[in-house]
């Protein structure tokens, strides 16, 4: 069954990559690609149905078991199901269910990207309580000066900082930032090729 | 075409390289976070504690199916090497797709492991489908089931930072990495060790997945240069036709 089903996502991976390159050559494997990506489209929805029953089945077991934090899990549970059924019954355009994305959902995230800004500066105060080390200390300088060089000052701007931290910006953090998505990348190709090997196989077997 | 060359080179070389790779012993420079990694799989195994494995809300049919993949591969030997533990690891992700592969890379593990009856499928788990619900979701794994190290490997964003910080204050352990850049900065400043950059694609070589992850950090090197002389070749094009000299 494992060399089945490596060699079916095998074929399927070489076949929508083929599909990219040699479409011009073989007319016949952009159809094929096509499909291949739709069924994969289909997939996905049906896996987000099977993520939302792994959602309720880890909590419905959690308020089974009266684990810790189990009252939240009964929330979320409540909360799905009722959102799901009621959903289906009136459909996502009706006004109620509008309501429940935009007074609940919507605030809800909100409020945690305004946690989040908390959470940065309390990370970049503890940074060096973490880690002492000249990075570390060179992390915050540029942190701070680019905050200086960039934000509005109640007495005017910094003359000379404006500038120098938009070099920096620009230059020094650009051209780093591009050397790391260049690495990424290539990582990513050789992740890639691994799997369309078979030598990972994430989808059943060792 | 030029696309086409350099993933058929690049696939010749990961073949060749890994067959040589069998045969030759693996000299790797040390990177402390994936030392500390490898060092926190054996506390956490002694003390009965339990792993929580974050990989993100990256998906598989988008760009950023690279770090998710990563993140499976290290998936799989974590499970394979924690599975007889008192609690055993739970894994966290932010899409569908990616949750029903952490489930099967689960099991895989315990079957490697040769006790796939231990395995429990709520261990894998899709804790939400938004960057900010995943966050939530996996904050909540972290602070309620007994959990002695977070390791985030895959694409997190901003949220990383929440689920770093409530780790933080609950004295867990945090590793992180991440392809986004972003999400690489925040937890560079809120872990203890954070992987930089492809430092994150080599997990899998770093804990002994096998010939053909070593073989992926060589054919890494190799492009590299490969990319860092076509970038100083096109600045010196560049130099000596600005002063005329071709």
């Amino acid at each position: 069954m494992r060399v089945v089903t490596a060699v079916i996502a095998i074929a399927a991976g070489v076949l929508v990559l083929a599909g990219y390159f040699l479409q011009g050559i073989f007319p016949a494997l952009a159809s094929v690609q096509a499909l291949l990506l739709n069924w994969a489209i289909l997939l996905t929805g049906m896996a987000a149905l099977a993520g939302i029953f792994n959602l309720i089945f880890v909590h419905t077991d959690k308020i089974r078991l009266r684990e810790k934090g189990s009252i939240y899990s009964a929330v979320l549970v409540i909360g799905l199901v009722s959102t799901l059924l009621f959903g289906m019954i009136l459909g996502t355009e009706n006004e109620a269910m509008k309501i429940v994305l935009n007074g609940v959902i919507v605030p809800a995230e909100a409020s945690l990207l305004g946690i989040l800004t908390i959470s940065l500066l309390y990370a970049a105060i503890r940074l060096l309580r973490r880690r002492t080390d000249a990075t570390s200390i060179l992390f915050l300088l540029t942190a701070a000066f680019l905050i200086l060089g960039s934000a509005t000052l109640p007495f005017g701007n910094i003359p000379i900082l404006g500038t120098v931290a938009r070099w920096v910006s620009q230059v020094w953090a650009l051209g780093g930032a591009r050397g790391i998505l260049i690495g990424v990348a290539l990582g990513t190709l050789t992740t890639g090729l691994r799997v369309l090997f078979g030598a990972d196989r994430p989808y059943g077997g060792n | 075409m030029i696309e086409l060359v350099v993933i058929g080179t690049s696939a010749f070389l990961l073949f060749v390289i890994t067959l040589w790779k069998r045969r030759s012993p693996a000299n790797l420079r040390e990177i402390p976070a994936l030392t500390f990694l490898y060092r926190t799989l054996g506390l956490s195994m002694e003390d009965g504690t339990r792993l929580h494995i974050s990989l993100g809300h990256g998906g598989l049919l988008n760009a950023r199916g690279g770090s998710a993949l990563a993140g499976l591969a290290l998936l799989r030997h974590i499970a394979e090497r924690t599975s007889v533990s008192d609690k055993p690891s739970v894994a966290s992700s932010g899409d569908s797709t990616l949750g029903l592969l952490t489930q099967d890379t689960l099991q895989a593990g315990y079957q490697a492991a040769g006790v796939e009856e231990l395995y429990v499928p709520t261990t894998g788990r899709v804790a939400g489908l938004s960057p900010f619900s995943y966050a939530a979701g996996a904050m909540y794994i972290s602070q309620n089931e007994d959990v002695s190290a977070n390791i985030m490997i895959g694409y997190f964003g901003s949220e990383a930072a929440l689920l770093a910080e409530a780790s933080d204050r609950e004295n867990i352990t945090v590793i992180g990495a991440s392809d986004d850049l972003t999400g690489q900065a925040i937890l560079f400043a809120s872990t203890q060790d954070a992987l930089i950059g492809e430092e994150l694609f080599a997990t899998g070589a770093y804990l002994g997945a096998g010939a053909s992850h070593l073989a992926s950090l060589t054919v890494q090197d190799i492009l590299r240069w490969l990319v860092i002389v076509a970038i100083l070749g096109g600045v010196a094009v560049k130099f000596l036709t600005f002063f005329g000299i071709v």
